[in-house]
């Protein structure tokens, strides 16, 4: 029911330009420094794991491309996900649960405007286009993060590691962990609105909305990561 | 739009003129659960009419009005504003009817993300479309200086007082120029200078507007002072109605026991 309005509303045409860029700049740029110190940490601290291991097997040099498939395939799209929906998924959820608390969401009904397309279409498209470009700025912010600890311990111009980086990705890291970006954006967005504005009227039922979409917005986040990459693998690893 | 727009203005007219019924409703029940909110309601609203709803918290008196705007469905009877029989109206033709009706909510609602300003532009621009920026800020203007506080525009929900926020709700409801407003206990939660003076506001509404009104209330000064007619809830059911000055008279004891401090 949910789903179709929100799919009625995205071609019913009125769409809510300024509303929706309001939205892309409080999901994307005010999340941009939470995404990039984490995947900056999480790239250092990948190096700084791996690295013992791969000495080990002297794969010293194996490090730069290592890290940049498992970053841009996996970890740099999940991690960018899980904390947007910690953050972005439970801001939603709050905030449309307040306004339902608060009789906003009925104000807006009856005074004949479309609460849907101005508070969830909006949001729903702005997480599902942020989210994979918090995820690409993550990306390279995690591999610069690896340079970094590469650097701790060995020597390695900031033009080599990245010839490295990129020489080992081809456009099967790329295309799944993009698609699979949209749909947690998508996921994340949808999640926060539905929790939001299906919550009861009680002050309570903000806290329990908040709550909520983030534990559901993870879940989902992970069930989508499972079928993605057993269909990547499939379609491009022939396995 | 265009077309919409049309069809609203022809049913204005047709439903212009002294003492026509521009709310009926009959026979309506609601329940939710096993609690029998509503039995059997009746009530009409005549144009240019304020109505008011008096009776004891949790008696259905809000659900009465949310009925009239399509916010909730009834379990039975029938519900017909300017003729036309709410719960059978399509989405369209909903939104159409909602336009022609002002809703103030108990808290205001103001659109706590937005300034005053963008909470009375909100309707001008999503519900009659106006793109002539000069146009809404006269409308604007307007309706500010209509409700006392000229100079708000600029300030943010959380800034105002309870009086200030229900004056500003007031004329986000007001600024698309309703033809039925519904006030849902517009004076609870306020100090009894600032609830007289809303009070007088919805007569001066009435008197500037020509709105047909229905005040959902327990607060008697405001029954005194806005009501045209009165009905009483108790159980879900209307057990008197009339005047102030005739049910101030009324031996049921209920309805002394509402009017027992005005006298």
């Amino acid at each position: 029911m949910f789903f179709t309005g929100f799919l009625r509303n995205i071609f019913s045409g009125g769409f809510e330009w300024s509303e929706f860029v309001r939205q892309c700049y409080e999901i994307g740029y005010r999340s941009f420094s939470l995404v990039g110190i984490t995947s900056f940490i999480m790239g250092l601290v990948l190096i700084l794991q791996l690295r013992p291991t791969m000495v080990s097997f002297g794969a010293e040099s194996m490090l730069p491309t290592t890290l940049s498939v498992s970053f841009i395939r996996e970890i740099g799209p999940v991690i960018t996900a899980i904390i947007c929906a910690g953050k972005i998924a439970s801001s939603i959820g709050a905030e449309l649960g307040s306004m339902k608390v608060t009789e906003q969401i009925d104000a807006m009904d009856v005074s004949g405007a479309n609460p849907m397309q101005y508070l969830v279409v909006t949001r729903v498209l702005a997480t599902s286009l942020m989210v994979p470009l918090l995820s690409i700025m993550g990306d390279v912010i995690g591999l610069i993060g690896g340079y970094v600890a590469l650097n701790f311990t060995d020597k390695m111009s900031f033009a080599l590691y990245f010839h490295k980086c990129i020489a080992a990705l081809d456009f099967t890291d790329f295309l799944p962990a993009l698609v699979k970006s949209v749909l947690f954006g998508f996921a994340i967005g949808f999640v926060g609105c539905y929790k939001g504005y299906n919550s009861n009227k009680g002050t309570e039922s903000v806290g329990v909305a908040a709550n909520s979409a983030v534990v559901t917005a993870s879940l989902w986040i992970f069930f989508i990561d499972m079928v993605i990459v057993q269909i990547s693998t499939i379609l491009f690893y022939g396995k | 739009m265009e077309k919409e727009k049309d069809h609203i203005e022809k049913e204005d007219l047709k439903a212009r003129g002294k003492g026509e019924n521009v709310i009926e409703i009959t026979d309506l029940q609601k329940s939710f659960g096993d609690k029998k909110v509503l039995t059997d309601i009746n009530l009409v609203v005549k144009r240019g009419e304020n109505l008011v709803v008096l009776g004891r918290s949790g008696e259905g008196k809000s659900v009465t009005i949310q009925c009239i705007v399509g916010m909730l469905i009834p379990d039975g009877g029938s519900v017909k504003v300017f003729g036309k029989e709410v719960p059978e109206l399509n989405d369209k033709d909903l939104k159409a009817l909602r336009t022609k009706i002002g809703f103030l909510f108990q808290s205001a609602a103001l659109y706590d993300s937005m300034t005053v300003k963008e909470n009375l532009e909100f309707p001008l621009t999503r519900v009659l479309k106006l793109k002539d920026q000069a146009d809404i800020d006269k409308r604007v203007k307007e309706a500010l200086e209509g409700v006392g506080l000229p100079d708000a525009g600029d300030k943010m929900p959380s800034d105002l007082s309870g009086g200030m926020r229900k004056r500003i709700g007031l004329a986000r409801t007001l600024v698309v120029n309703p033809e039925i407003m519904l006030y849902d206990e517009p004076t609870t939660g306020l100090d009894p200078i600032t609830s007289r003076e809303i009070s007088e506001l919805i007569l001066q509404v009435q008197k500037k507007y020509k709105t047909s009104s229905i005040i959902i209330t327990h607060d008697m000064e405001c029954a005194k002072i806005t009501a045209d007619h009165i009905v009483i809830m108790e159980d879900g059911v209307y057990i008197a109605e009339g005047s102030f000055e005739e049910l101030q008279k009324s031996d049921n004891e209920l309805v002394k026991s509402f009017f027992s401090d005005t006298l």
